[in-house]
């Protein structure tokens, strides 16, 4: 089928001027028609208002078995923002058009409901009612050191009926103040979008103004250095989060030992970069520091120890009874709710989804290198626990056959001037999913829109879906299954 | 002489056991863990704060940690704890029961007077498992009378009836017992005492409106309720003689650390319960006891 849409490459732009600018009904059916034949998925959904206060709303899809990026556009004017919904045929834009109501007045006819997604007033809460049925409103404080989100659960004795999650209490206006920032600083911005993805968000931004600049040649070294930080940035939360999983079954030898590897990989990353979440490595045109032959050959020897260590350590965690008597069957969330979701990332793939953009759109060294997503089909605590821990030990052989043909070569190029009037797509898989970067520039080549969809986005819907009909008490145990960041649903 | 002794012991031992506890799982984890004393260190804090009382709540708040340590001191007293108990008599098993059974209705009210979702949660967990595990305690004490002949807890931990042979209905009822002080003690598998999870708690959710002196006095209540079950569990298949010597304090001290290592590994190395699947785990242990029970009435004397 020839598409309306125009493909292009992940990290790659185009000028504004090819981008499809369609009919709203007919810009609707195509995205309708991609998705509902499996082809494709929505990466982002985002608006943009003109000077002429017309409102642009894009697409980017994600044609994952093609290995194409999709993107298109429509227009909107003020005085008739309507167009009739997406979400009734397709659940996995929902809080895209939420979020197209809240910023843009957009009225997406016939969505059931247009909740604000981040600033929200008075919106009530949804409410079961009848006899035995009780509220449980949990956050935005909470009793550990996490992030703010308020959770609202419907229950019938310890049975959750519904689980409403209300987030936006973190909403810092991320993409606005990367519009306005001046460009040292905007790395920086990139790299606070979520304080667990420092690799994956600065990589993304990176990636983005790469495609953008008008000369910008990346040496495959660079993007070695750029993978060997993704990867360790992968390990260390794959780890934190294994223990924290043993910790709130209970099983403390688990929890302590995957802590301590926690510390390993952000030690490691520390010596590459000279900050244990890898903050002021990658930056536009390459990385900035190298990794010395002298430091090589003991990287390898940690890692390979790690790797040992990792193999162990699984065996205690998913070979005890009572461990996996509470992992298993809880908060489970099938394969078929996950791809309606959209899911991306671990949870998509522990669903039985392989959903992977290393693999489905590579970018950097994943272009030489390639990798295959690993998936398991159980959707439950189990299946997002026992990834965790595969993955680990692929990106730790994955890192070591990189350290072994280590490309020689620069690992800073220029990257200046922005191409003017473009739109530039970059993803980039993070150890939480895909995170996506969408740039538009204006006519002297400054940043007129910055899109971020961090992979939380996707899947906090996927999260409340998987607590219900479960127990009130396994929620901490599901949460924590998913570990989705509020600040990158927030931005 | 053993009054005195026994009041001493029964007020200033029982927060160091949580401290043996929390050093065998540190040392499980690979940690260091707290000092041995910290319990001892946390109370005094407390104790020396005020407290603060939500508008919400009545008197049965306040009241409720002077009933909890009362009662389990009351109930202290009774225990054969270095030798004779200093107060004993036929049917104070019941009293020792109920006594136990009364601190925990006082908790569950505090814990409903706020009207707070988790401490509801909590308290309808905690009134629930109760309702299971003290099936288990009182048909364990039915046990116990009927082998011993005596319904006192001086009468049933006599020294020269039990020992040397160990029969398999005390093997049987250690393995309840040791199971009902998990339960009731709020320790895994049932209940995590070390984490803070709003929605999984059920001793720490009942106690969230507290602080200050109160809370030392609840925290306090739960030590002297661990070192009491732990000295039941404990004297069934090791009981303290019954004529006091000095040494018999030192023997105290010896099985009571045993028991605390042991509550310490069995926490490190199992996974807290889906909290669905207590109940049954608590029924089990109840045909445990009904076990003990038919081997004691049926079984060969020896």
């Amino acid at each position: 089928m020839k598409s309306l849409f125009t493909a292009l490459p992940n990290g790659g732009s185009i000028p504004q001027s090819r981008l499809p600018l369609l009919e709203i009904e007919l810009w609707r059916q195509t995205i309708l028609e991609h998705c509902l034949k499996d082809q494709a998925r929505i990466v982002a959904l985002f608006g943009e208002r003109g000077s002429d206060q017309r409102i642009r709303v894009y697409c980017l899809l994600g044609a994952d078995h093609q290995k194409l990026l999709l993107a298109g556009a429509a227009e909107l004017t003020p005085a008739n923002p309507a167009y009739p919904s997406l979400t009734t045929h397709l659940p996995e834009a929902h809080l895209f058009e939420r979020e197209l109501h809240e910023e843009y007045q957009i009225v997406p006819e016939g969505h059931p409901w247009l909740k604000p997604v981040r600033r929200h007033g008075s919106y009530p809460y949804y409410r079961v009612e009848g006899d035995g049925i009780h509220e449980v409103a949990v956050g935005p404080v909470h009793a550990g050191i996490i992030e703010p989100g308020h959770f609202r659960f419907q229950c019938d004795g310890e049975t959750v009926l519904h689980l409403e999650i209300q987030l936006g209490y973190q909403h810092r206006g991320v993409e606005n103040l990367l519009v306005r920032a001046g460009r040292g600083r905007r790395a920086v911005l990139a790299e606070s979008i979520a304080g667990d993805s420092v690799i994956g968000h600065g990589l993304a931004f990176c990636q983005a103004l790469e495609g953008l600049a008008e000369i910008c040649a990346v040496t495959k070294r660079a993007h070695g250095l750029r993978g060997i930080a993704l990867e360790l940035e992968r390990l260390a939360n794959h780890a934190g989060d294994l223990g924290a999983l043993a910790n709130d079954v209970g099983f403390l030898p688990a929890s302590a030992y995957f802590g301590r590897l926690r510390g390993e990989f952000l030690n490691l990353l520390m010596e590459l970069s000279g900050n244990r979440y890898g903050r002021s490595f990658v930056r536009p045109g390459g990385v900035l520091f190298d990794l010395p032959p002298g430091m090589t050959g003991d990287f390898q020897n940690r890692l390979k120890q790690a790797l040992h260590e990792i193999n162990e350590l699984s065996g205690l965690l998913f070979e005890t009874a009572s461990v996996l008597a509470r992992l298993e069957s809880t908060g489970i969330l099938p394969g078929g709710l996950a791809k309606e979701l959209g899911l991306v990332g671990m949870a998509a793939r522990a669903s039985h989804l392989a959903r992977d953009v290393r693999h489905d759109h590579p970018f950097g060294i994943y272009r030489w290198n390639p990798i295959h997503p690993v998936t398991l089909s159980t959707g439950d605590v189990f299946a997002r626990a026992k990834i965790r821990s595969l993955e680990c030990k692929q990106s730790l052989k994955y890192v070591l056959a990189l350290l072994e043909a280590l490309p020689a070569g620069k690992i800073l190029e220029p990257c200046e001037n922005l191409r003017p009037s473009s739109f530039s797509a970059s993803l980039v898989e993070g150890w939480r999913g895909e995170i996506a970067h969408i740039v538009l520039t204006d006519a002297t080549g400054g940043i007129a829109r910055y899109k971020i969809v961090d992979p939380s986005f996707h899947n906090w819907p996927g999260l409340a879906m998987a607590m219900r009909g479960g127990q009130i008490s396994d929620f901490p145990l599901c949460n924590k299954s998913f570990n989705l960041s509020y600040a990158g649903h927030d931005l | 002489m053993t009054w005195l002794i026994q009041s001493a012991v029964l007020l200033t031992t029982p927060p160091f056991f949580l401290g043996v506890i929390a050093k065998t799982k540190a040392s499980f984890a690979g940690r260091k863990g707290p000092p041995l004393l910290q319990n001892y260190y946390d109370l005094i804090k407390l104790f020396r704060k005020g407290t603060v009382h939500s508008p919400a709540s009545s008197f049965v708040l306040r009241l409720a940690p002077a009933v909890i340590v009362s009662t389990l001191l009351t109930a202290g007293l009774f225990f054969p704890l270095l030798g004779r108990a200093p107060i004993f008599f036929e049917g104070d098993v019941i009293l020792f029961a109920y006594l136990l059974a009364l601190g925990r209705f006082a908790m569950i009210l505090a814990a409903l007077d706020v009207g707070s979702g988790f401490q509801g949660m909590g308290a309808s967990r905690e009134a629930a498992f109760g309702a299971f595990s003290e099936l288990a305690f009182f048909l364990g004490l039915v046990v116990l009378v009927v082998i011993s002949g005596s319904a006192s807890l001086t009468g049933i931990f006599q020294w020269k009836w039990i020992h040397p042979a160990w029969r398999p209905v005390f093997l049987l009822l250690f393995a309840a017992f040791f199971f009902i002080l998990l339960a009731e003690n709020s320790r895994m598998p049932v209940d995590d005492p070390s984490t803070h999870l709003e929605l999984t708690m059920i001793h720490e959710g009942m106690i969230l409106d507290y602080g200050g002196i109160d809370l030392g006095l609840i925290l306090y209540g739960s030590a002297i309720k661990l070192f009491l079950l732990m000295a039941f569990a404990i004297s069934l298949l090791w009981p303290q003689p019954l004529a006091w010597h000095w040494h018999s304090a030192a023997l105290l001290g010896l099985k009571w650390t045993g028991m605390a290592v042991a509550i310490g590994a069995v926490e490190s190395v199992t996974a807290r319960l889906r909290l669905i699947k207590v109940p049954q785990l608590l029924i089990a242990n109840f045909v445990v006891t009904l076990f003990a029970l038919l081997v004691a009435l049926f079984g060969r004397r020896v």
